[in-house]
């Protein structure tokens, strides 16, 4: 066991992984002699070579489609797009090439890479350096999506990641990078597709998601405290494959249901977690889900602004005792 | 007695490779004629981007490839897939939305992939190939394997981003990828040169990115081999990329719906007098290859195209069980528990 931050815990991942299998490769802007801009991946050249840890041009179309064509013909590449907002400018790729491959060709190809990138806001950089945008990655069929919390699940998930044999796109949150927590030592994978409850309650589940999930936790903590209110709280991890079955069985217990969700509001993921148990607990409901988002809104760069705009640990608490008080 | 011409010294290509480059320009010639017909009889559905007119240059590409070697094409990718040996069947079958066809009806004409074959798919997003295709290079150099990755797009595809961000890519990284511009003259419906800055749109652009300007006759099979025999042989040395622009042009519209009514008054018919398979034709006869023996080719391509189209017709539609198949890797579609 030692303390890690989540930051080195993702070069502990890329180095597990490239250590076990020697078609791992790693590629993108500025993540080698410079170790990253976040400093996620400081000595991962030195330890494993400039011909699979390689520096590119700042072109997101190619870093995506050559990691594409080696994932095609034997590598298991690992890309890494700076900023999860720039996927914008290498959207196809994810839209309509390593996600459908399989599917036209009827099962003859294969795309098995990852693709990791820094998500989130928190850091003050205004709105394109900032945003959430795990579901432009949700709605393309073919995608697997994952969105780790602590640095435990950042190594466990980003193994999982490199070893699946479909493309997964790898949220990082960059609000979480200093953040520490102790992880085992030796090899860590774990399972995509598998929610985590990290506390548990009878009165009400909240499901987040990356940053959200500590706020989640932290809230859940003053609830209990302040209003006697007892909160299951679940990191939903994985959003596809998603673990329906956790969320399902939990409301099933609390009867009430909450998603607190950092992109802005519109067609996120927590709407379809509300349609799913809508759909198949509704009876199990004593009272309205409720979503807890950022509105649907650009996000500003001022501090006091940012913070005011993505949920935070007051209005999760707030919305929460409101609504199970009503 | 018609004297029968003298074989021509230092032949660099030789009888074999030559009828076999005459006979798959024959097969494109056939099926897409075949393609066109049947989507008038409404039995080919979709959409499809005929090469009629180009043969030359999939069958030069093609034939100077080694087994292994990988093909990444456009949605025009017809002629590059039949040029690898995949079956007429298997192409028409797909063109016919068939569970005969190459993707049993999963991809239809714009995305034909036979990896078998070593074509590695054909793509419907302009300039989305270009850096696949350099990941497959980035392969074979960090494998020490030997194949060339070899990306076949338009004259349109020189003014989009991916085209640019390749190029610079497998330049930097030295791969053992090989460009091949098809300018057929328009990109859609529109000139080429009323939309693009220099005159050559692929071979004024290689310089920017350390590149030989190479410019082919993509009527002339023969030329189309040399260059690409060029090109893979410095690929294979470890020399890195090249790029070459090859002359040609379509007979038929950009897609099923483009009748071409902007060419240009005898345009066409100018071409025409340029057609690839009637140079070849002239090109085997010139060496010494008898009439009866392209005439033999011609006959037995014809005969396949005919065989293939009535299968195509008596085979069934595709599966319902196929929709929800393979979307991932465990064969299914499932995003949930």
């Amino acid at each position: 066991m030692a303390e890690l931050t989540y930051r080195d815990a993702v070069t502990r991942g890329i180095a597990q992984e490239m250590k076990r299998d020697p078609d791992v490769v790693f590629l993108g802007e500025d993540i080698a002699a410079a170790g990253g801009v976040f400093k996620t991946t400081v000595g991962l050249l030195e330890e494993f070579g400039p011909l699979r840890v390689r520096d590119t041009p700042i072109s997101e179309q190619a870093i995506l489609g050559a990691a594409m064509g080696a994932a095609m013909t034997g590598l298991k590449p690992i890309a890494e797009i700076m900023f999860s907002d720039f996927i914008a400018v290498c959207f196809n790729y994810l839209a309509n090439e390593f996600s459908k491959h399989r599917y036209i060709s009827n099962g003859q190809t294969k795309c098995p890479l990852v693709v990791r990138t820094a998500n989130g806001g928190g850091a003050r950089f205004g709105a394109q350096h900032s945003q959430s945008v795990e579901n432009w990655c949700m709605m393309i069929p073919g995608l697997k999506v994952v969105a780790p919390s602590s640095p435990t699940d950042v190594v466990g998930l980003l193994a999982a990641s490199v070893r699946d044999p479909d493309p997964v796109i790898f949220l990082e949150h960059k609000s979480l990078y200093p953040i520490k927590g102790e992880v085992p030592d030796g090899e860590i994978v774990d399972t995509i597709g598998t929610a985590k409850i990290l506390r548990s309650g009878r009165d009400a589940t909240i499901t987040a998601l990356a940053l959200m999930v500590p706020r989640a936790l932290e809230a859940a903590e003053k609830l209990k405290e302040e209003h006697g209110i007892d909160c299951e709280v679940i990191d939903v991890r994985s959003l596809v494959p998603l673990d329906t079955q956790t969320i399902l069985g939990s409301v099933g217990r609390t009867h009430r249901l909450f998603t607190v969700e950092e992109n802005p509001r519109l067609c996120g993921w927590g709407a379809e977690i509300v349609s799913i148990v809508a759909d198949e607990a509704f009876y199990d409901l004593d009272g309205p889900p409720v979503r807890i988002t950022t509105p649907h809104l650009p996000l500003p760069a001022s501090d006091v602004l940012e913070d005011a705009t993505i949920p935070s640990v007051d209005r999760i608490v707030d919305r929460v005792k409101r609504s199970l008080n009503a | 007695m018609a004297r029968k011409p003298a074989r021509a010294p230092n032949d660099d290509i030789g009888e074999e490779t030559r009828l076999k480059m005459y006979r798959t320009q024959v097969v494109i010639r056939e099926a897409e004629q075949r393609a066109f017909d049947l989507f008038l009889q409404n039995l080919v559905k979709g959409t499809s981007h005929l090469s009629l007119g180009q043969e030359a240059v999939a069958a030069g590409f093609a034939t100077a490839m080694n087994p292994g070697d990988l093909s990444f094409c456009t949605y025009r990718g017809h002629a590059h897939t039949l040029a690898r040996g995949v079956s007429i069947e298997k192409v028409l079958g797909e063109l016919m939305q068939r569970d005969n066809g190459l993707m049993r009806g999963k991809g239809g004409s714009m995305h034909l992939t036979s990896e078998e074959h070593g074509v590695m798919g054909s793509y419907a997003i302009i300039g989305a190939h270009l850096p696949i295709a350099c990941g497959a290079a980035w392969r074979a150099q960090y494998k020490g394997q030997k194949d060339v990755s070899v990306c076949f797009f338009g004259d349109g595809t020189t003014n989009i981003g991916a085209f640019h961000e390749a190029l610079n890519f497998a330049v930097i990284w030295k791969l053992p990828v090989v460009f091949v511009c098809e300018n057929n003259l328009y990109m859609e419906y529109t000139p080429i040169e009323d939309v693009t800055a220099v005159q050559h749109p692929a071979a004024d652009r290689a310089g920017a990115y350390g590149l030989e300007a190479v410019i082919v006759d993509g009527q002339d099979a023969d030329e189309v081999y040399r260059a690409a025999q060029a090109a893979y042989a410095k690929a294979r040395a470890g020399g890195g990329p090249s790029l070459i622009e090859c002359k040609t042009y379509r007979y038929s519209g950009h897609s099923r719906a483009d009748p071409a009514k902007y060419r240009k008054p005898g345009e066409l018919d100018k071409w025409k007098e340029r057609d690839p398979i009637k140079i070849y034709r002239e090109r085997l006869l010139q060496f010494g290859i008898e009439q009866e023996t392209i005439d033999k080719i011609d006959t037995e391509v014809r005969q396949v195209v005919d065989d293939a189209t009535e299968k195509c017709k008596a085979a069934p539609q595709p599966p319902f069980e196929l929709i929800t198949r393979d979307v991932y890797a465990d064969g299914g579609w499932a995003w949930r528990n």
